[in-house]
């Protein structure tokens, strides 16, 4: 039985593109999921430098606040929100995938799961928002 | 008037004397009750005999006819001319996996991954064939009834690009189906599963990219059995860890 071995030899083995996720927009939906984290960590180090700056006083913290109105940081803070959104959204969508919630010995839809998250995500954000605008 | 005609681009490679694969045109009559399928068989029947795939059933049921139409994974038995016509096909082999010749592609990998979860029935001790068969409620049969219907057709490999890019990966459907005998209510086999499921090459290595549970012509959603797992094995991680007298 030396076939086998020999056809093993001819096999082809197609590679990957790096394109890959330019295939369907699943793919590149994907990928802007992944992307969003770079956009969110730079915020992440961005805000500590900001908590770093208002612990060295008034000063300081009007100093890197007024570097922040510059357009381009105006423009990478509404870039990264979009992602920061975006992201979420990823999170509830997985929610329905990963709860099997049961109502009544029967398993509620998978799409309703992920609006009741959502529906909650946005309460809650507007309450944070009505909080930050009029507390 | 002329019978209408479709187009067929079909990837060719006869390792006898390719180097690469390369495409063929073919022109074949149209009929709208006619499949992907049909338009190869009337390839091989009455224009070139030399073209090689797989198929079987016909009926979406054996798993055997993959292929990647228009780039996407589908069952050819089950992808209708109509859907495409007057615009051409192009039929390739399953994207992801060795090409043996033209649309045939080498399933070894995914056959060894399958055995790996040992997708059957696991019993401590089995008990004598005079107490009677595992019984079971419909609730237990629903819990992963789902996950049962997968035909091993191996489009989910083909959509996955961690399979792809990292082919140790052990992959949509053999997860699914580790996960199905997880959950069925007379298995006993868990922890002889979770070393392979549980490991690195296994769900850890899903970035939940989701296209397999797209193509799944079964709707088995293997990427929720996937994140179900991730989700269950943390919670063994978080048990052994809080709790001293659980499970080691």
């Amino acid at each position: 039985m030396n076939a086998p071995t020999a056809e093993k030899a001819r096999l082809y083995y197609p590679k990957m593109p790096v394109t890959w996720w330019l295939r369907n927009l699943r793919y590149f939906l994907f990928m802007m999921r992944e992307l969003s984290s770079v956009f969110i960590a730079i915020f992440l180090v961005v805000f500590l430098v900001q908590i770093a700056a208002l612990a060295r006083g008034p000063e300081a913290y009007t100093t890197f606040m007024r570097k922040l109105e510059s357009p381009g940081w105006i423009i990478f803070h509404v870039v990264a929100l979009l992602f920061a959104l975006y992201h979420s959204y990823t999170w509830f969508d997985l929610t329905s995938k990963v709860q099997v919630v049961r109502l009544g010995g029967r398993q509620v839809p998978p799409p309703r799961v992920t609006a009741v998250n959502i529906g909650l995500w946005l309460v809650l954000s507007l309450v944070i928002l009505l909080l930050f605008l009029f507390a | 008037m002329n019978d209408p005609t479709i187009t067929l681009k079909v990837t060719r490679y006869r390792p006898e004397h390719d180097s690469a694969p390369s495409a063929q045109i073919y022109t074949v009559p149209y009929r709208q009750d006619w499949v992907v399928l049909d338009a190869l068989n009337y390839i091989k029947d009455k224009i070139d005999g030399t073209l090689t795939f797989r198929w079987s059933c016909r009926m979406g049921v054996c798993g055997s006819c993959g292929m990647m139409v228009n780039g996407v994974p589908k069952l050819t038995c089950a992808a209708f001319l109509r859907d495409y016509y007057p615009h051409g096909i192009q039929v390739e082999p399953l994207k992801n996996f060795p090409i043996i010749r033209d649309l045939v592609i080498d399933m070894s990998d995914f056959m060894q991954k399958l055995r790996s979860v040992k997708p059957w029935i696991i019993r401590e001790t089995e008990k004598p064939l005079s107490e009677g068969e595992y019984l079971q409620t419909p609730e237990e049969l629903e819990a992963y009834k789902q996950f049962s219907m997968c035909i091993n057709c191996m489009l989910c490999y083909a959509a996955c690009p961690v399979y792809g890019l990292e082919p140790t990966f052990l992959g949509p459907a053999a997860i699914a189906l580790g996960y199905r005998y997880n959950l069925d209510s007379r298995d006993q086999g868990r922890k002889e599963r979770q070393p392979i499921i549980a490991s690195h090459e296994g769900i850890w290595e899903c970035t939940f990219v989701s296209e397999c549970t797209v193509v799944c012509p079964k709707d088995v959603d293997p990427a929720a059995a996937i994140q179900r797992s991730k989700v269950n094995t943390t919670l063994d991680w978080f048990k052994s860890v809080l709790l001293p007298w659980g499970e080691r």
